[in-house]
């Protein structure tokens, strides 16, 4: 068994796969559920992510899409606040997998 | 023009007064429910205080033995008509 | 003016029943489908904005939190009714956010100019 396996084994996970407890989370296992995501994480990642923990401390939810874009353009300006650019850092559902990653619940209200 | 529905016996003062305030005279108001203990002649002051038309739905009045009320008694149908004919429905509650 | 948005209404004062929380969602919500949201804040539905809450003992999210983070989500236009507040001995800065004071009187022209009232 690899390491990452283990490290995951001793999270709890909800049945869609976002932590059961934020205070489990690591730059470790963001690591490794990016890996399962199919994406390696830059720089670039790791401010979103950051933002997105900050953003859950003050306002206690994990944002939609709206406000996500909203704070990051607030935050890192607006070349980087657009839906398209977190589209590409995080394909698919840019607020559901970079939730998932930073180890957020599921964003409620989210399309 | 707004129909106001209100279901909260006389003990709620403040819901039965925060709908008047929302009213204008082009708007209706209908009592449903315990609401429809505004139409005894206790209240018929407040009642009249209220400045567009009023209704109570017969089914609620007559469940509860409210007799002697001069409002606008209205069945279901009736209900269903004041909803399309107003532009939009708030309830009190 | 034709009528436009959602004005969401809210009488309920918080954690005594999941109303004051079902109408913070019901906002978000409408505002994730781009619908332009006015809240409106009557009677105990002010105690909902009260600064300060602390529901951690009571096992509760806290909606201050979540209420700081309605600008991010474009909604502006928080309206409470001055009557209530007076009547509760409460004056804007007892509130977790900047609102729109409105009289009785402008009541009847705040919910006409919207073209849905949601009462919860």
């Amino acid at each position: 068994m690899t390491d990452k396996n283990i490290l995951l084994q001793s999270i709890e996970f909800d049945d869609e796969g976002y932590l059961a407890d934020l205070s489990q989370w690591s730059p470790e296992v963001a690591e490794t559920l990016a890996q399962q995501e199919g994406l390696s994480l830059t720089e670039a990642h790791w401010e979103i992510l950051y933002l997105l923990r900050e953003f859950y401390a003050l306002y206690e939810h994990a944002p939609a899409m709206r406000p996500l874009v909203k704070a990051v353009k607030q935050k890192l300006g607006d070349e980087k606040g657009k839906s398209i650019y977190l589209m590409q850092l995080f394909p698919g559902s840019p607020a559901k997998v970079s939730a998932r990653l930073a180890g957020l619940p599921k964003p409620d209200n989210c399309l | 023009m707004i129909l106001h529905t209100l279901n909260q016996a006389p003990a709620n003062t403040a819901c039965f007064q925060s709908a008047l305030s929302a009213m204008d005279e082009q708007d209706s108001l209908l009592l449903i429910e315990d609401g429809v203990y505004w139409a005894l002649p206790a209240y018929s002051d407040q009642l009249a205080s209220i400045p567009g038309r009023v209704f109570a739905l017969e089914a609620d009045i007559r469940s509860r033995g409210v007799g002697n009320s001069t409002l606008e008694c209205i069945d279901d149908s009736g209900f269903v008509q004041l909803c399309v004919s107003h532009h939009k429905v708030v309830s009190w509650f | 003016m034709s009528a436009e948005g959602i004005l969401i209404m809210t009488r309920a004062a918080p954690y005594g029943s999941s109303a004051a929380r079902d109408a913070l969602d019901a906002a978000l919500t409408c505002s994730v489908f781009e619908q332009p949201v006015t809240l409106l804040f009557l009677d105990d539905g002010v105690f909902q904005l009260l600064k300060g809450q602390s529901p951690t003992e009571i096992s509760q999210k806290n909606l201050n939190a979540v209420q700081q983070s309605l600008p991010l989500y474009d909604i502006e236009r928080l309206c409470v009714s001055r009557s209530s507040l007076d009547s509760r001995g409460l004056g804007t800065d007892d509130l977790i956010l900047p609102v729109e004071v409105v009289g009785d009187a402008e009541l009847p022209q705040l919910l006409s100019q919207h073209r849905h009232v949601l009462s919860i």
